[in-house]
């Protein structure tokens, strides 16, 4: 911080932030597009059951869920900058409860295809890439989730400065990323592919 | 935040010293632990790239002793398989990879008029990142064993095919530290290179517009989007197989319907843009050598940045060159033969342009252009032989033989290290305040270009003769003896070429004449500042109204951006 003139205003360039969360999102969007081709060349060549068919249901309530949190990470930006500090917090953690229970759904459906449909990541090509695409993603939604508590947390104790909005604006896009994803991985893991085979 | 103006007598304050004395050891230990600029970060990529050059050199030269006479017996053949694939991974991500993030690092934020890199800290976490990656898989030759008495370095050849690395065929630990090492260097490049993109994007002085920026800076703006793409893929092999040999899962597994092409898909990949990833650096040194020591602006800047974002573009589609032996349809082997052929409109633009740029220029021949001069014909020789190789049935008959291993090290040293030898005598004066030495530089060149050549050229007759890559020895009577013996006397040369390279660092650090901030009358900003530069860059930063910004306040009746 310095008090040193102002940078003329002909002369403008891109937030540092942006451009390296842009970066950020486009090298992720590499990582799970190799494990979606994965999951796609795998599509049907399974040798033994079970099969996507057989064992995957539609996680709807879960996707609800989580899509919903992208509009609720909004709601809770935009009343950061009205400055209702009170409502930012309701939705933030609001989102944060969206994202726990999708993560919780998982948990659930994983248990459920481990223990009663003995499918493991050792089955057979379909349990492999799709643990491997699913985790990669819930990994994702891990991570999202501490960045969001930690923001909650600091933001209670009072330690999130007014001109810091950019950063959750940051934070945010990245939960919106996470969001696309799973759209991508929930047609092709859930539609196509239980279609399919 | 980022002051137009520095202020001299702001101190940064200091954290708490080890060191007593300036200059004593642990105090350089503590100052390369803690620093976060990026012009020492550079330097020290540089210099532990050019530490494991020599030991993958070593090795290199190892393997052609081995190679030099038939029936040879100089090393065990399972010590050759672990030589051969520790040369290989070690030359592409520890030395080429920290070399050209050096440059960047260096240079990009000195060129474009900033104080520093848009985040130095994680510009010190991605180096020491990549330096333990380093130091990782050289562990292997000590750690690799563990508990089973087995292995020892990896030996499953740098680009790791399956079955290879599967538990059963690969015990211990060995693969482990491939993987894991190429895991963690590629976290270290994706960080390293989204650095460079937010600071070549953001931290641009006032007039630096796209259009402006030199091609040193274009071309790693292109290097570093080439990266955060095709080093993922790397990094979900590596995830994969580790899945595979630890929790059994069966991307790779062929007995439950896994697919060992299917690495080889996501490999190349990576693979092949990786080769871009090394070789547009070396294009980045020789856009800026060749028109200083020619006199003359570079010829056809916009073409050059076409042909570069071109070729990075065109490299993401030719991964399957590697694999016309693998039985693709003959729709994918068109495709890739095509998009392969492709690559060379670009890469001949710029080939031209450079000689453009010499004709009716007034050449200097000084230790840089040499070095850019030899990249020139070489690169072509690597070229050409690339478009033979991607005729795929050209590309049946030679493939995994000699001619192969003849046509990567033209590229990878006709191209690369000779431009990366360029830039080092080019902005050694920059980085140290000290002129290099001629006469040692011409005999670096003269040595290396001839050993160069004596070895490599070779190979690619040995290849028509079909010697296949990778055989730790052969027997009398093919024809390959006397091409061997030859390729093995010019690593001779080449290892003189590079004592006289080290022998010169050091010499004209402690007895080089002083350099001064412009030894070669340039027109980049980085010659603008002393040498070396201080911490902070500029004291003032620049503001730009060409592409050569030092030629207009040198030339002020004259200026360049009177006429672009």
């Amino acid at each position: 911080m310095s008090t040193a003139a102002a940078p003329s205003t002909d002369w403008k360039l891109p937030s540092t932030r942006k451009v390296a969360v842009i970066s950020l999102i486009l090298t992720e969007s590499a990582l799970f597009t190799i494990f979606l081709v994965a999951y796609l060349f795998y599509m049907g060549k399974s040798l033994n059951p079970p099969y996507p068919a057989q064992v995957l249901e539609f996680p709807l309530l879960a996707t609800i869920a989580l899509l919903s949190s992208s509009i609720t990470i909004v709601i809770s930006e935009r009343a950061l900058h009205a400055g209702k500090k009170g409502a930012f917090h309701l939705w933030w953690a609001i989102t944060i409860a969206l994202g726990a229970y999708f993560l919780w759904f998982t948990a659930m459906e994983w248990k459920h295809l481990i223990f009663e449909r003995d499918l493991t990541l050792a089955t057979n090509v379909f349990g492999t890439t799709f643990y491997s695409l699913v985790g990669l993603h819930a990994s994702h939604v891990i991570i999202g989730l501490f960045l969001l508590t930690l923001v909650l947390v600091l933001s209670l104790l009072g330690k999130v400065p007014a001109d810091h909005t950019e950063h959750l604006e940051m934070i945010s896009w990245y939960w919106h990323f996470v969001d696309v994803i799973w759209i991508v991985v929930v047609t092709v893991v859930y539609i196509i592919s239980t279609r399919i085979t | 935040m980022n002051p137009d103006t520095f202020d001299p007598n702001f101190k940064i304050p200091a954290p708490e010293r080890i060191g007593d004395e300036r200059g004593s050891l642990t105090r350089l230990v503590q100052e390369m632990v803690f620093t976060v600029d990026h012009k020492r970060l550079g330097l020290m990529y540089i210099g532990s790239g050019l530490l494991f050059f020599v030991i993958a050199g070593i090795m290199a030269a190892m393997i052609r002793i081995q190679l030099a006479v038939p029936r040879n017996d100089f090393l065990e053949p399972d010590v050759f398989n672990r030589l051969f694939t520790m040369h290989g991974t070690a030359m592409v991500f520890l030395v080429g990879m920290p070399i050209i993030f050096g440059f960047a690092n260096y240079l990009v934020p000195l060129m474009i008029g900033a104080r520093d890199m848009a985040f130095p800290r994680l510009n010190a976490f991605g180096f020491w990142v990549f330096f333990f990656s380093g130091l990782l898989l050289y562990f292997s030759y000590l750690g690799a064993p563990g508990l089973y008495a087995a292995g020892s370095a990896p030996d499953v050849g740098w680009f790791a095919y399956s079955p290879l690395t599967a538990k059963a065929f690969s015990r211990g630990h060995s693969t482990d530290y491939w993987t894991l090492s190429l895991l963690m260097g590629g976290i270290g490049s994706l960080v390293t290179s989204i650095n460079i993109i937010v600071t070549t994007l953001c931290l641009r002085c006032k007039g630096m517009i796209l259009g402006r920026m030199p091609l040193f800076v274009w071309l790693f703006l292109v290097v570093a989007f080439l990266v955060i793409i095709a080093i993922p893929p790397l990094s979900a092999c590596q995830i994969m197989l580790i899945l595979d040999r630890y929790f059994g899962a069966k991307f790779f597994d062929t007995q439950a319907g896994g697919s060992a092409v299917l690495w080889q898909h996501f490999f190349w990949i990576f693979g092949h843009p990786e080769v871009y990833i090394l070789i547009l650096p070396g294009f980045a040194i020789a856009s800026e050598v060749i028109p200083v020591f020619s006199r003359k602006p570079i010829f056809g800047y916009p073409v050059m940045v076409a042909a570069s974002v071109m070729i990075a573009f065109i490299s993401l589609g030719v991964w399957a060159h590697h694999m016309f032996s693998v039985g693709m349809t003959s729709i994918g082997n068109t495709f890739f033969a095509i998009s392969t052929l492709l690559v060379a409109i670009p890469t001949g633009i710029k080939i031209f342009n450079w000689i453009g740029t010499m004709y009716g220029g007034k050449l200097r021949f000084e230790l840089p252009m040499l070095f850019c001069i030899g990249f020139l014909f070489q690169f072509l020789i690597a070229g050409l032989t690339g478009v033979m190789l991607a005729i795929a049935p050209f590309d049946w008959q030679l493939t995994d033989s000699y001619f192969v291993v003849a046509h990567f090290h033209y590229v990878l040293i006709g191209g690369l290290l000779f431009t990366i030898f360029a830039g080092i005598y080019y902005w050694y004066p920059k980085a140290l305040g000290k002129m290099p030495d001629f006469r040692l530089g011409l005999c670096h060149f003269i040595l290396f270009t001839v050993g160069f050549h004596i070895t490599f050229f070779p190979q690619h007759i040995a290849g028509f003769l079909g010697m296949p890559r990778r055989i730790y020895t052969y027997d009398t009577g093919r024809g390959w003896d006397a091409w061997n013996l030859i390729s093995t006397i010019g690593v001779i040369f080449q290892a003189a070429g590079i004592l006289f390279f080290v022998v010169n660092l050091i010499y004209s650090y402690i007895w080089g004449k002083k350099a001064g901030d412009d030894p070669w009358d340039a027109w980049s900003l980085e010659w603008s500042t002393t040498s070396p530069p201080p911490s902070y860059n500029f004291e003032t930063i620049p503001e730009v109204r060409s592409r050569r910004p030092l030629w207009d306040l040198k030339h002020p009746d004259d200026p360049d951006w009177k006429y672009e």
